[in-house]
């Protein structure tokens, strides 16, 4: 393979993953405090439409991340409010999150179909973007593909090296024994569901912005549902969550690539497939096999919490 | 200063009173949405919610909207009560559909006037089938049902699109990606009318018996009691000796062989071949169905009716108004939105603040 090829592929495998690990690290965080919200997808085509339509209307891209976030958030607080002061049930609250953000992106991207916008300009880091195949791929990135990994670092050391990482873990394993001892159950898990909906809204930016700039209705196309999956395959674990994107970043191009270069002949759909079948494979070796001991779900996860004063 | 406090059980005239008060909010949110989308709201609303009801032919396409719907929510509404979160109804669906299709594809002839029970035989089975592997790896394995089950429905999407534009297309279609149609192969593959000049097909008294089946089955049977309980009292249910990987396996196959009809139903009775999109997303309305109708079998029909005329709203308003056919998603995601909120005031009492004297708090 030569070396172009090579880039191409790495590129294209960073494309893919870095929505999913942005998205999966959100959810991280929010699963971490105890809350299971399954409306990533719909937070995620909110951010996408939205910041597709403010770089389309200011021309910045900047503007569009940014208004993608607050997006994601907008929706994050809508599940928040619904299942942590009201107590909703998570699953129900978060299918219809999902529900209402398909709808709500394509109604608002109705007149946004089929206009390009300029792609998130690259940010090449001088001499070292020069380096053969390491340079255009680690270091010829936009800001979000950065961002994916910064924050990966950032979160890890958030949750196992700072005091209120280790609060919010606290939450989401004993929400009763974090009450006793004073701490505000409530408001930890609002910040984490918020935290979770800005960067979904980011994982959207990427994908409107990035990925392919422009705006097609559904266009995370169930990116959002594997990212909940990768939450479980990475057990809850920065780190791992990184090398699961890229492991199903690599499953998404290799078939795209079998499927072009015709080296496979089986019909386009039972490699589409793959992701998807991925996912359950995973999902059953990491239940049932020789890891089962460190799924370490944490142990409030989905349980609502009222304070009982 | 507000205080709101647990009711000891939920207030019952309210449990039905919020669903028509969420409806009713659901349609204020939607005039302002609309208002902001500078789409005029009386004119979008007349066409989602009216227009479509003012005939008859309206009316048996809404029974006929509402019959998958109603189908699927049945069986989800059973599994939820049990704590069973089967949300693949929509990969079973199409399941059914490509099961009990491919009866009457390939073997209806040779079944003669049996060719519609097998098929609908098939088309539960093809979907008992989809809901299985997420009930095995469960009930065996421990994996989440939630992830198991939406996973398997995007599989099923591209099964059912490996068939239609693989080895099951019309030879004689102009390569288009569709079956033959069924009454082409047999013509006793097809569903007698309820009404005549209609679509509305026999399935949709099918489905109301199936609905007081089910509804006799959870009040008055001890498996349907069993349901309960695992549902409510997990704990008690266990002390009890109640077998959860029984009641899992229960209640999935019976949400999936409901869905694998509804799925049969359509392409047996309004599309009449199968094609690459049966369902416009029943299998997950079906869900919001489920919760409004208070996962009750008599409450989930009129939620069914609902959900059926925001599909047909939808259409409507794309016809009528311009607005794109994603603005039924919108609706059904307000109304989920409201009845899981509402459901706050039936569960628990807002009153000003007080020292409650006397009063147990869980």
């Amino acid at each position: 393979m030569s070396t172009t090829i090579l880039v191409a592929s790495l590129l294209t495998i960073i494309g893919a993953a870095t929505p999913l690990l942005l998205a999966a690290l959100g959810e991280l965080v929010a699963e971490r405090s105890g809350v299971l919200n399954l409306g990533v997808e719909g937070m995620m085509l909110a951010g996408a439409v939205t910041g597709f339509a403010a770089t389309m209307l200011t021309g910045s891209g900047t503007v569009g991340v940014i208004a993608a976030a607050v997006a994601g958030m907008a929706m994050a607080l809508l599940f928040g409010v619904l299942t942590l002061s009201l107590l909703s049930n998570q699953v129900a609250t978060g299918l219809a999150l999902t529900i209402f953000g398909v709808g709500l992106s394509a109604l608002v991207g109705s007149g946004f179909v089929g206009s390009p916008v300029a792609p998130l300009p690259k940010l090449a880091l001088p001499g070292l973007s020069q380096l053969p195949i390491v340079g255009p791929v680690l270091f010829g990135q936009d800001f979000l593909v950065y961002l994916s990994w910064a924050m990966t670092a950032a979160v890890a050391w958030f949750l196992t090296r700072t005091r209120p990482g280790m609060i919010l873990r606290a939450v989401g394993e004993s929400h009763e024994a974090a009450h006793a001892i004073g701490y505000p159950v409530i408001r930890i898990r609002y910040l984490a569901v918020l935290f979770g909906g800005l960067m979904a809204g980011l994982a959207g930016a990427f994908l409107s912005l990035s990925y392919t700039p422009m705006w097609v209705e559904d266009m995370s196309a169930g990116r959002g549902w594997i990212a909940l999956a990768l939450v479980v395959f990475a057990a809850w674990r920065p780190w791992r969550a990184l090398i699961g994107a890229y492991l199903f970043g690599g499953v998404t191009i290799i078939q795209l690539h079998a499927q072009t270069s015709g080296i496979i002949n089986v019909p386009a759909q039972v490699m589409s497939m793959l992701p998807y079948l991925a996912t359950i494979a995973v999902l059953v070796a990491i239940s049932a096999g020789p890891w089962r001991g460190r799924l370490n779900a944490p142990a409030c996860l989905g349980v609502p919490f009222r304070p009982a004063t | 200063m507000l205080r709101v406090e647990p009711r000891r059980e939920a207030s019952p005239a309210l449990t039905w009173a919020t669903p028509v008060l969420a409806v009713v909010l659901t349609i204020v949110t939607g005039f302002f949405l609309f208002l902001l989308l500078g789409v005029d709201p009386l004119a979008a609303l007349y066409a989602m919610f009216v227009s479509p009801l003012a005939s008859v032919y309206g009316l048996s396409e809404l029974c006929l909207k509402a019959t998958p719907l109603i189908l699927c929510a049945t069986g989800l509404a059973i599994g939820f009560r049990a704590g069973v979160w089967n949300i693949g109804a929509e990969g079973q669906l199409i399941l059914g559909a490509i099961f009990g299709g491919g009866i009457g594809l390939f073997w209806s002839p040779a079944l003669g006037p049996l060719a519609l029970p097998v098929m609908c035989l098939f088309g539960v089975l093809g979907g008992m089938l989809w809901a299985a592997i997420p009930a095995f790896l469960k009930t065996r394995l421990g994996v989440n049902e939630i992830l198991t089950s939406l996973m398997l429905t995007y599989v099923a999407v591209l099964v059912l699109s490996t068939l239609v534009y693989g080895p099951w297309k019309d030879p004689q279609g102009y390569g288009f990606p569709q079956t033959q149609f069924f009454t082409d192969i047999s013509p006793w593959t097809e569903i007698p009318l309820l009404l005549p000049e209609t679509r509305l097909h026999w399935g949709f008294a099918l489905t109301l018996l199936i609905v007081a089946g089910a509804w006799l089955f959870v009040t008055r049977s001890l498996v349907g009691f069993q349901v309960r309980v695992i549902g409510l009292a997990p704990d008690a249910a266990a002390f009890a000796g109640f077998s959860r990987t029984r009641i899992i396996w229960l209640t999935m196959l019976l949400s999936g062989g409901l869905a694998g009809l509804a799925g049969l139903l359509e392409v047996a009775g309004p599309i009449g071949q199968i094609v690459p999109t049966i369902s416009p997303g029943y299998g997950f309305t079906a869900i919001i169905v489920a919760f409004l109708g208070r996962l009750h079998p008599l409450g989930l029909v009129a939620a069914g009716f609902l959900m059926a005329l925001s599909f047909i709203g939808g259409e409507n308003a794309q016809v009528e108004a311009s607005l794109p056919q994603a603005t039924t998603g919108v609706f059904q995601g307000l109304l989920l939105f409201w009845v899981l909120a509402c459901d706050f005031l039936a569960r628990y009492r807002i009153r000003l603040a007080q020292p409650a004297v006397g009063r147990a708090v869980p």
